[in-house]
């Protein structure tokens, strides 16, 4: 068979996918950023150019501002703790012990369970009046009265992170696990006849091999992460006084509670931007990452 | 080796308790309280094991009478059923051939990676048109209209995992069929799509669970018992003003009871799956 036919069914056999791809995501994109040049609202009236006059609006209002750095605290610390915790995780894992098939097991549950029942879980756990999270702190006497988790602007992001990284360090865990299975058991003991202690045993010889598949995974994480809106919305909604806002939550509230669809518009771009940046530049260290591996 | 130190096995075993309990705890929890009497729910001192277990919950949100809190749920559960089971089939029909085709002629494979980097676009970025869109068509409220947009998630996921599962398929064997005479179709309905079989069971899989956790669009093309899922119901349960915690716990562990089945009995597939995107890339 000829390359050129080959290549003309390869792209027959694909038209469905893409023409629903464009379909579904190319067109609306591109509406995405014709629509962020205008003062289109939601429902009606199909908004007159208005130039960048959106963009300056947004990247110049105290709530973007404050909502990106909400985002990013969000984002950076609850990946570093995942990471963190889904590596040592592994390790356990890892060594030999009775049971250790069934522990592998229970490390999917979490991921398996819905990212929405998973926030009503810990909505109900963090509730200010009747939540198991303040009776066993009362019943351990680690605080005195019932406290509002995720009423009070100190304590709700906090409370965030956690619910996340309960649900997402397994899975962590099990690319970290995958990783460590691949190391050579050979290399290991070599290193341990010639005196390598633990803590230089992980950083010189485990670490390459899990450096790869961790980098892939905190990117995706990251991404993930700077994405987040479920979670958020049904635990506080972004609140309370917008100290939980993430930057998906104030493009949905532009666009849709306020229905100013043009400067949400503008405003889902500039996240995706960020978001871009962000893979690009993560790209470029995974591609390091596993040169240096390898 | 390692050692054999008693300490260190102590450690272990302490270790592995502890993470056995923050894995678990959370979750014994949300069925405790779905089986947990309101009132035991409300004391205080909070009682941690109901005095007798009480089910009719359950039995409540399943019941189909008018204008219950059940009719709700199960018009949900329907919906999510419906619009997980639309979207996986047309992921899957879309995901096949063009799979193969990237698989067989890696001389296109640039078009799936751009699918996949749509990954990156946050569901925002898109949301407004699809909204008008979805308006214009009519089909706002709509399971098919929802099932339609579930493709974005959906579709790119299951085309790269059919890709990497068809790259493992040797080309002779479909050679030596066509060989013989067989036309593309037949040399995949004979040959390549019994051996992709696993593959196609796990992208679907993967499929339905994505579809089933799908928030974000549900929420915003949504807005009654007609087209919304379990994932927006749950979320007005829990914002609403329902007064038993116990109905909120008892509609979570019922949505999350079909993917954790899944999750339990395909683990290793899904495992395999997952770290293979972690390792692969």
């Amino acid at each position: 068979m000829s390359g050129t036919w080959m290549t003309t069914r390869a792209w027959l056999l694909m038209l469905p996918l893409l023409a629903i791809m464009v379909a579904v995501i190319g067109w609306p994109l591109v509406d995405t950023v014709r629509l962020s040049f205008t003062d289109a609202q939601l429902v009606g009236t199909a908004g007159n150019y208005v130039g960048f006059d959106n963009y300056t609006k947004m990247l110049t209002s105290s709530n973007f501002t404050r909502t990106l750095s909400t985002t990013t605290w969000f984002a950076v610390v609850s990946v570093a703790a995942e990471m963190v915790l889904g590596v040592l995780a592994a390790l356990l894992l890892n060594q030999e012990f009775r049971g250790r098939a069934v522990l592998r097991g229970l490390m999917i549950l979490p991921w398996a369970l819905p990212t929405v029942v998973n926030a009503t879980l810990w909505r109900l756990i963090y509730n200010p009046e009747y939540g198991a999270l303040n009776a066993a702190l009362t019943q351990l006497h680690l605080i005195d009265d019932y406290r509002s988790w995720l009423g009070e602007p100190g304590t709700a992001l906090a409370a965030l992170i956690v619910a996340d990284c309960w649900k997402n360090f397994p899975l962590v865990a099990l690319i970290a696990l995958a990783a460590l299975q691949a190391v050579p058991r050979d290399i290991t003991a070599a290193a341990l006849v010639d005196g390598a202690g633990p803590f230089n045993r992980f950083r010189f010889v485990i670490l390459p091999y899990l450096a790869g598949p961790l980098m892939v995974a905190l990117v995706l994480r990251t991404i993930e992460a700077f994405k987040v809106f479920d979670i958020i919305w049904v635990m506080t909604r972004g609140g309370p006084a917008n100290s939980t806002r993430s930057l998906s939550i104030l493009v949905y509230q532009e666009a849709f509670s306020f229905q100013r669809a043009g400067s949400g518009a503008s405003l889902a771009l500039i996240v995706t931007l960020l978001v871009t940046v962000l893979a690009v530049a993560y790209a470029t260290l995974v591609r390091k990452t596993a040169g240096s591996a390898t | 080796m390692e050692r054999k130190n008693p300490v260190f096995t102590v450690f272990v075993y302490a270790c592995a308790i502890l993470l056995a309990s923050v894995i678990l705890a959370p979750l014994a929890w949300l069925f405790v309280m779905s089986i947990s009497p309101a009132a035991d729910l409300a004391a205080k001192p909070l009682r941690w094991w109901p005095q007798a277990a009480d089910f009719s919950r359950y039995a409540q949100l399943l019941s189909t009478a008018e204008n219950s809190a059940g009719a709700a749920f199960t018009a949900s559960l329907r919906n999510s059923l419906e619009v997980a089971g639309m979207a996986t089939l047309a992921a899957v029909v879309l995901a096949v051939p063009a799979g193969w085709a990237v698989s067989r002629t890696p001389s296109v494979g640039w078009s799936l990676s751009m699918v996949i980097a749509t990954y990156m676009l946050p569901p925002v970025a898109l949301s407004v048109p699809l909204y008008m869109g979805l308006s214009w068509l009519g089909l706002l409220n709509n399971v098919f209209g929802l099932a339609l947009i579930y493709l974005t998630i959906l579709a790119p996921f299951t085309t790269w995992l059919m890709k990497s599962g068809f790259d493992s398929i040797p080309r002779e064997i479909e050679a030596a069929a066509m060989i013989d005479g067989a036309g593309l179709f037949q040399t995949w309905r004979i040959i390549t799509l019994p051996l992709a079989a696993p593959v196609v069971a796990t992208s679907a899989l993967f499929a339905v669970l994505l579809a089933w956790d799908e928030f974000f669009y549900a929420l915003l093309f949504t807005s009654d018992q007609r087209a919304k899922t379990l994932t927006v119901a749950i979320a007005d349960l829990a914002g609403g003003r329902v007064s038993d915690y116990g109905l909120i716990a008892t509609a979570g562990v019922l949505a999350a009871l079909p993917p954790v089945l899944i999750g339990l009995v395909m683990q290793r597939a899904l495992i395999s799956g997952l770290t293979s995107g972690g390792v692969k890339g």
